[in-house]
């Protein structure tokens, strides 16, 4: 029989490890499910994580796009990460992306066409202050109120793609688009657009973004007072209480935190790769994004890997199906499957296994 | 009866109709939460049970078949966040997220190639004479099984918790855990029923959207309506009949929202398409803002348990 051993400290090994165990069986997992579907199940994996990278046919298309689809990744995942250490659940940074990407095109639009440098800055700043306000409506409400906040994050998800198809076929709309939704092109328009910096390498404003959260996050959980708190008060909430760490200013900060870098991400996604609002704007980033937060163990370097990763599925999973028909849906499968998997593995980080002949519970 | 365009006698049977999925929902998560674990894939498990409710009616032509495929299809759902929360001890709030985006993409994967087919009709009961009744025969007497069953439900399932032995061993393992386990009663063993029970909920409410709601399938066709239910667990302070009012005000909302659209309302369609979310956190602002914190929460409410702690 199996025995489960608490450890006294999680391993640090199994740590590293379980990532790539978990990669390693949604693999074959995954080639279960294409086998199932009736597609070639090497074939397959090989489509969606060699071939972007160095199938010389589609490497020099696909490599750019790894930092395009996870710039927005790695920002959002950094700011969920605190929160998650911190025991803040913030679910909801799909909406917050959204109404960052709104107020962030929102701000520009209403200069359009002034020509000036200070444009672009403008709407970065409206971008993250609407996805701060957006996360603290759930914040505010778990503070002053002790509403749940896993729920109303999330709700609010479904008001704010209200929001952004209401502004895509309304305020927003582009009054030269001949009737059709969606708004100008902001990507089109020199004052506002977000372009690739090095010609080649997919790197954008919002790529620079992610990579200084990434430093950010890091020093903060290692040098700052601010850090320790959320590790405390995500390892013992009693403890950090006693510690004089005040519960109510974490869940602000952590929200806050989260809520201006998803709206800093979908800024970055409406003035570039995206180009407009539009009704097909939203895609999901936000909600891979918690993927990109725990494959990555909630540690910045880890989800700058894991958001790398994810970016990978993306696009191999577009290559897939283009190449195989295999049915988009298949990607937030594997994605899914992935987060089970890790989830299952994780119990080598903080327990040891025994295995004796007879257990008596 | 009709006011503003709107004819109120229908708007009740439909108000019916519309609350069925999330009173499925919901009451399996009742369960489920008063033994004491919080699986937030309820989402998952209701999108799962349509799609597989809606493939198996049409292919069958039986749409009683598609309810159990779909009770089904949500308790094998349910059954990975049981290994993941209850063997392997892993965190409950990402289990249940993990099960919801999981869940997301394999309904769309399945889904694929069924878009605009129409299921076989889930006939209303034939009540005869009652069903002619002015006023109350088309709102009380003119559904089909499923709303009767999802009655029943509330009075079982509120008997169940209340007035059985096994019903008070499920409450008290919610409440503690570690004195359940001392008294002999198998914690894991329970909780796990109880998970399979709220899958097969969620899923049969999955199944009744496709089947008989909307009625076909399209991707994402659950909309949230998993979430609400869970909300409505929290407003119902986790007692069944509450649930049952719950999931009327929501399904109420809904129907009404709908019916303004229809009835050309002044407010532009994508308001009114929010108004059912923003009513449920306005309401769970009421709740859980007033009296005590915990309204009949259950106390190990999302702790893991595991015998050596």
């Amino acid at each position: 029989m199996m025995r489960l051993e608490k450890r006294a400290t999680p391993s640090r090994a199994w740590a590293i490890a379980t990532p790539l165990l978990a990669v390693a069986l949604t693999m074959i997992a995954g080639g279960i499910l294409f086998a199932l579907l009736g597609k070639d199940p090497v074939a397959a994996i090989r489509t969606i994580f060699w071939d972007p990278l160095f199938n010389p046919q589609f490497a020099a298309y696909s490599r750019p796009q790894l930092l395009v689809k996870a710039g927005p990744l790695i920002l959002i995942a950094i700011g969920l990460s605190l929160g998650f250490r911190a025991g803040v659940w913030n679910i909801g940074a799909e909406g917050q992306y959204v109404i960052g990407a709104i107020t962030g095109a929102a701000a520009g639009l209403a200069l359009y066409p002034m020509d000036s440098r200070l444009i672009f800055p403008l709407m970065v700043l409206a971008g993250a202050a609407g996805g701060f306000a957006w996360a603290m409506i759930p914040a505010l409400l778990r503070t002053v109120f002790r509403t749940n906040e896993i729920l109303v994050s999330l709700l609010l998800v479904y008001v704010a793609q209200s929001l952004l198809s209401s502004m895509a076929l309304g305020a927003l709309r582009n009054p030269e688009g001949g009737g059709f939704p969606g708004s100008r092109n902001l990507s089109q328009w020199a004052s506002s657009a977000n372009p690739e910096l090095l010609t080649g390498t997919g790197m954008h404003w919002g790529v620079v973004a992610a990579f200084i959260a990434v430093i950010f996050a890091y020093v903060l959980l290692q040098r700052h007072m601010l850090g320790f708190s959320i590790r405390l008060a995500g390892q013992a909430p009693r403890a950090a209480r006693f510690a004089g760490v005040s519960p109510r200013r974490l869940v602000i900060i952590c929200f806050g935190i989260s809520g201006a870098l998803a709206g800093l991400a979908g800024l970055f996604e409406v003035t570039g790769p995206a180009g407009q609002i539009n009704l097909d704007f939203a895609q999901g980033y936000g909600f891979t994004a918690i993927i990109v937060a725990f494959l990555g163990r909630l540690n910045p370097v880890g989800i700058l890997l894991a958001g790398l990763l994810m970016a990978l599925t993306y696009i191999g999973g577009e290559l897939a199906q283009f190449m195989l028909g295999l049915p988009a849906a298949a990607i937030q499968a594997f994605q899914g499957m992935l987060l089970f998997f890790l989830l299952a593995v994780d119990i080598l980080t903080n327990y040891r296994i025994r295995w004796s002949s007879r257990e008596t519970v | 009866m009709d006011i503003g365009g709107i004819n109120f006698v229908t708007l009740l049977s439909t108000l019916i109709v519309a609350s069925v999925p999330i009173l499925l929902a919901a009451l399996g998560e009742l369960v489920v939460e008063k033994s004491g674990t919080l699986n937030l894939g309820v989402e998952g498990m209701m999108i799962v049970g349509a799609v597989t409710g809606f493939v198996a009616a049409v292919s069958t032509g039986n749409p009683f078949l598609g309810f159990v495929a779909g009770a089904a299809a949500g308790a094998a759902m349910a059954g990975i966040f049981a290994v993941l929360t209850q063997v392997l001890l892993a965190n409950q709030v990402a289990s249940g997220l993990a099960l919801t985006l999981f869940g997301l993409g394999l309904s769309s994967l399945i889904g694929q190639g069924w878009n605009g087919i129409r299921p076989p009709v889930t006939g209303d009961v034939p009540l005869g004479p009652l069903a002619e009744i002015p006023v109350l025969g088309p709102i009380v007497f003119s559904h089909d099984w499923m709303v009767y069953l999802s009655f029943a439900m509330v009075f079982a399932i509120g008997w169940y918790l209340k007035s059985t032995r096994g019903g008070l061993i499920l409450r008290a393992v919610g409440e503690s855990h570690a004195a359940a386990h001392a008294l002999g009663y198998k914690v894991r063993r329970i909780r796990v029923l109880a998970l399979l029970f709220g899958g097969a909920m969620a899923g049969c409410g999955g199944a009744y959207v496709s089947l008989v709601r909307v009625p076909q399938w399209t991707d994402g066709i659950t909309s949230g309506a998993g979430w609400i239910a869970l909300a409505i667990v929290v407003f119902a302070s986790w007692k069944p009949w509450r649930v049952l009012l719950g999931a009327w005000l929501f399904g109420g909302i809904s129907v009404l929202q709908l019916n303004l659209q229809a009835a050309g309302s002044r407010i532009p369609v994508e308001y009114l398409s929010m108004s059912p979310y923003v009513i449920t956190i306005l309401v769970l602002v009421l709740i859980s803002s007033g009296r005590g914190r915990t309204m009949g929460a259950p106390a190990d409410l999302g702790r893991t348990f595991h015998t050596s702690q």
